[in-house]
């Protein structure tokens, strides 16, 4: 039987050789087929003639058999070969042949598979029945040869004789190769994939042009390393929220008060009052966000308390309140679906992969680079990106003494403690003693602006002073980044409560201020009015109303929150664009210029250029957040403002980095998600939830001006709608779900809902490690198995056929005989028909088939190329598969 | 042209885009390439014009595919094996057949394995020498110990394709548009 495995490779070998061996003219070959296609209408006579003979065979063959399989058979075989048998017959001279050829190979065999003539006829059946299978087994590999051959790693020449010598097989057997609605509709199915991937690529190529300055940021990448990138990256994240934010508060409040609200100068809270109206355009007074400025749309104290503006009877003061709300709500959701999508990617492994290197090595040139700027971007980030796996390497390699790098961290983290504390305390100081000078008129300008001074004095003085401390922990530069930023944003939270303090000592005595106001305003009108009459001695005409610049305003606290904030940010942008260009860009110029006539060499030496600050500017972008945030409530302009400055900040850094700056001397990979800006962000935003939120539900809002005056408390509003707009059943329904006893489960229930979800994801972190370790010790497992690398496989020989001048080598003959000792294959005619034509996936098999431990015996001998050996498939390449397990 | 039958057999090319290659092929030098094929004149193109293709100019591994892809080992392309090269790197190559010519475009001194030196060359060819050589060492160490399942110190092609078979962008970046 195992004769039969081996016959198609003898037909091959016979009928290849019965043609020559050169390579016919390709014309002539397919002026052949040509003539053949056309003939084959005169050849139909000729086939239906030549079918009697076969059905006679048919008839023989089939002797001996049991009658019902028989025609059982015989009914599958006809309708399988309906449509090959006549063509097989075709060109009858050259089939016979074939057919002989055949014979011979498997004559010669006959007696040793079987001696006995019992069963002769049996024998003689099968093995026509057999030869007629593989014969059209034999055509259908051709065939499959044909359509895989370009999938073959063989040299463009053998490939090309290979592919004319099986289409001339086929063609023998079966006329003009495949149908021609197969092909035809295969090159319709290769167009269409084609098509189809172009689309992708084309849709993908739209998506990456879709995301704004990811080409910016890549450049920035490739040079300064991904920690640089991922401050911009979080810039634009930023820029992203800000601009839902934006678009928030000016679609739902600033527009439909400009648009549909009273106009300016209608009201006293819309005008400026006389007393500030020769100063009100003054260019000082603008820049202090006084005059004109105040009263405007930027600031809350210009929203009217209408309950509806306009023909659609928006509900402004309501939207107000709901825009305020839903900024933090919105952040707040933000914020947090980041950080989980970034966990997720965090988790999914990727950075600790097992082949960093061999994978940067090998697949990190993008072969479609075809333009010189862009290679020269490419080969400096690959280098920066090799850097970083330099740097994370070297960290894991360090061995180092333990106790001493201890006694080193917690001194460090001590000596930070103590000038954190030093610091917060002398902050503590200061405030109080300028609460002290509040009181006091006769103040220097130091005494003035102390707290100013000790502030920046302290952010001056202490990132660096953190710095240098943190060079004592020799920690990673990613890990020393974060501790970095952990502590910067500690020293920074002593600024936030400053800032606060001042601000609510402020706001408290505006609200004291604002009582006296609101009586003598109210006494001032009804004095107004009581004139009017007096001088008009007629009590019943109404007086004309009193000109909006007159009427006695009370303080408006809220929009002096707003003032303050905005200032803030715009002092802010102001300060950090100064330092970049006097910082970074002046220096730059200076080391650049002066270099050519100073005494040592500036580049190099003592000022060098500026190195990119994270730590810094990722912080500055946190805490500008928090004041957006506490801010945007009192002044919805501010959110605008932000957004140009993160839209601005965004250009004029990514030219500053490139400018200006060098890249770090360890240039280290950020860490895969940026969740620990984002934790900073969180923290920022509650913290700047709490204040604003607390004004909200407790202090009273301004007499006079702002979308919620009149109200006793701001979310009144609230309540007045359900009221006013809501059927009465939903205000009962509001009051039971405010019922306590039904909140005090809720929370509860969500306490034990997070309880679960927790220990959940714990169990899942657990697994997912003890995931890892498995995979890990597989992998470990796999290499010390594999120690023998197969080089009997195919790929290798393909892979040696590679070599110069190999290809037209004729492929090795193959065995004449087989091992005696190997045992018969059991079904040759079910060999699978893709053997050929899946060369290269069958290798692999073969090579990655290291499940199976008894696949490969022990390794006996290193390695070595293997010269013209047995071919694929061959003898003790297959048969070792078969052997006894060698362990 | 009667030559593109087969040549779109064995290739990931359409008619069309076999003659634009063509195109190609006898721009690069005029005066050896025939514009007719039906002889199938021996001619062949070297080295030193292919890779002066603006497709591969950039590259720095440029020569050695166009050496990989040539029957002499030299650089000189037949224009079947320029085919053949193009389609190879094209998008429509599996994954396979590109492993196997990214392995040979690696192999630097064509020994059927990459040895430390071949990844040497490979990366500074990648960085354009700009890591130190203590650098370059403990690369090529980690990346022999990543890759090398036998334990031989040198990855043969098993190993390659092992580690290739997972890289992530290893499609996406071995392919070239023409």
């Amino acid at each position: 039987m195992r004769r039969k495995t081996k016959l198609p490779g003898g037909v091959e070998e016979q009928t290849g050789r019965s043609w020559p061996r050169n390579v016919v003219a390709m014309m002539m070959r397919m002026k052949a087929r040509m003539s053949l296609l056309r003939g084959r209408e005169e050849e139909q006579p000729i086939r239906r003639k030549e079918a009697k003979p076969r059905t006679v065979m048919r008839r023989t063959v089939m002797w001996g058999k049991e009658r019902r399989e028989r025609r059982e058979e015989g009914r599958k075989e006809r309708r399988r070969k309906k449509k090959r048998r006549p063509r097989v017959r075709r060109t009858p001279l050259n089939s016979l042949t074939v057919v002989y050829a055949g014979f011979d190979s498997v004559c010669p065999f006959l007696p040793s598979s079987s001696d006995s003539n019992s069963n002769s006829s049996e024998e003689e059946e099968s093995m026509s029945e057999g030869e007629m299978a593989r014969l059209m087994e034999e055509v259908e590999e051709k065939k499959k040869l044909i359509a895989n051959i370009r999938n073959k790693p063989w040299r463009m020449q053998r490939r090309l004789k290979l592919l004319k010598e099986a289409q001339e097989f086929v063609d023998k057997f079966e006329g003009a190769l495949g149908k021609g609605k197969g092909r035809k509709w295969y090159a319709y199915k290769v167009m269409m994939t084609k098509k189809w991937i172009k689309f992708q690529r084309d849709f993908e190529n739209f998506r990456t042009a879709c995301i704004p300055w990811e080409r910016k940021i890549k450049e920035v990448e490739s040079h300064f390393g991904s920690s640089v990138a991922s401050y911009f990256i979080f810039l634009r994240w930023m820029y992203g929220m800000n601009l839902v934010l934006f678009g928030f508060t000016f679609g739902l409040v600033v527009i439909p008060e400009v648009l549909m609200g009273l106009p300016y100068g209608s009201i006293p809270r819309k005008t400026v009052p006389r007393a500030e109206q020769d100063t009100a355009q003054d260019y000082s007074v603008l820049m202090d966000f006084n005059g004109y400025c105040k009263y405007s749309v930027l600031f809350y104290g210009y929203y009217n308390d209408q309950r509806t503006v306009g023909v659609l009877k928006f509900r402004l003061p309501l939207s107000y309140l709901m825009v305020g709300i839903g900024t933090f709500g919105y952040s707040l959701m933000l914020v947090i679906r980041t950080m989980a999508k970034n966990a997720d990617v965090g988790g999914g492994d990727g950075e600790d992969s097992d082949f960093t290197f061999a994978w940067k090595m090998f697949t990190s040139w993008d072969y479609l680079i075809g333009n010189a700027e862009t290679a020269d971007n490419k080969y400096a980030s690959i280098t920066t990106s090799f850097k970083e796996s330099i740097v994370d390497e070297q960290e894991n390699q360090k061995d180092e003494n333990i106790h001493l790098r201890r006694f080193l961290r917690v001194l460090a983290n001590f000596l930070i403690t103590c000038s954190l504390g030093g610091s917060g305390y002398l902050i503590y100081f200061v405030v109080k003693r300028s609460q002290e000078f509040a009181t006091r008129d006769d103040l220097s300008w130091y005494e003035k602006n102390e707290m100013e001074i000790v502030m920046s004095l302290l952010g001056l003085v202490c990132p660096p002073l953190f710095e240098t401390i943190a060079e004592l922990e020799d920690y990673h530069p990613r890990i020393a980044l974060k501790w970095q930023l952990g502590r910067i944003f500690a020293l920074f939270l002593g600024n936030l409560y400053t800032f606060l303090f001042a601000l609510f000592d402020e706001v408290n005595t505006k609200l004291e201020e604002e009582q006296s106001i609101k009586n003598a305003s109210i006494w001032a009108m009804k004095e107004y009015y009581a004139n009017y009459s007096r001088l008009m001695n007629d009590s019943e005409a109404t007086p004309p109303p009193m000109d909006p610049a007159d009427v006695i305003r009370g303080p408006c606290w809220e929009t002096a929150v707003g003032i303050e904030f905005v200032k803030l940010t715009v002092s802010d942008i102001q300060v950090s664009y100064l330092t970049i260009l006097i910082g970074d860009f002046a220096r730059a110029v200076i080391v650049r210029f002066l270099n050519y006539c100073w005494c040592w060499d500036l580049e190099a030496g003592f000022p060098s250029y500026g190195e990119f600050d994270i730590s810094g500017n990722v912080l500055g972008l946190v805490f500008n957040q928090g004041m957006i945030w506490m801010g945007a409530f009192y002044a919805p302009g501010l959110v605008g403002i932000n957004v140009l400055r993160l839209l601005s900040s965004m250009y004029y850094q990514c030219w500053a980095v490139m400018a200006t700056n060098v890249p770090h001397e360890r240039v280290f990979k950020a860490s895969k998600s940026n969740n620990f800006y984002m934790g900073l962000l969180l923290l920022v935003l509650f913290l700047s939830l709490l204040p604003v939120v607390y004004t909200i539900m407790t202090l009273p809002p301004s007499f006079d001006c702002g979308p919620f005056s009149g109200k006793d408390k701001m979310f009144d509003i609230i309540m007045e709608t359900i009221d006013l707009d809501l059927p009465a059943f939903m205000g009962t329904l509001f009051s039971y779900a405010a019922n306590p006893g039904l909140i005090i489960p809720a929370v509860l229930l969500m306490v034990l809902a997070i309880y679960y979800l927790n220990s959940v994801s714990e169990a899942y972190q657990n697994s997912n490690m003890e995931l890892k370790k498995k995979m890990k010790m597989a992998r470990d497992e796999e290499k010390n198995r594999r120690n023998n690398a197969d080089t009997t496989n195919q790929v290798m020989k393909d892979l040696e056929d590679l070599l110069p001048n190999r290809s037209l080598i004729p492929p090795a003959p193959p065995e004449p005989e087989k091992p005696p000792e190997q045992e018969p294959k059991p079904k040759p005619t079910k060999t699978k028909p893709g053997t050929a034509g899946k060369g290269v996936n069958l290798q692999k098999d073969v090579a990655l088939a290291s499940s199976n431990p008894n696949a490969r015996g022990p390794v006996s001998r290193p390695p070595g190329p293997r010269g013209p050996g047995p071919g694929p498939g061959a003898g003790p390449g297959r048969g070792r598969g078969r052997g006894p397990p060698p362990r | 042209m009667i030559l593109h039958r087969c040549v779109i057999d064995c290739t990931f090319f359409t008619r069309k885009e076999i003659l634009r290659l063509h195109g190609r092929y006898h721009e690069l030098a005029p005066h050896l390439v025939p514009m007719d094929y039906t002889n199938e004149p021996d001619c062949k193109i070297p080295l030193a014009l292919i890779v002066n293709m603006p497709e591969l100019k950039e590259n720095p591994f440029r020569n050695r595919i166009v050496e990989s892809f040539s029957e002499d080992g030299m650089g000189n392309l037949s224009f079947n094996e320029f085919v053949d090269m193009f389609s190879v790197l094209s998008e429509m190559a599996p994954r396979e057949l590109k492993a196997i010519y990214a392995f040979k475009i690696y192999d630097f001194n064509v020994d059927n394995y990459l040895c430390k030196e071949d990844l040497e060359k490979t990366l500074n060819k990648l960085t354009k020498e700009e890591l130190t050589p203590e650098e370059v060492e403990l690369v090529c160490e980690k990346t022999i110990e990543e890759a090398d399942l036998d334990g031989d110190h040198k990855l043969s092609f098993a190993d390659f394709e092992n580690m290739i078979s997972r890289a992530p962008d290893f499609l996406s970046t071995f392919h070239i548009r023409i």
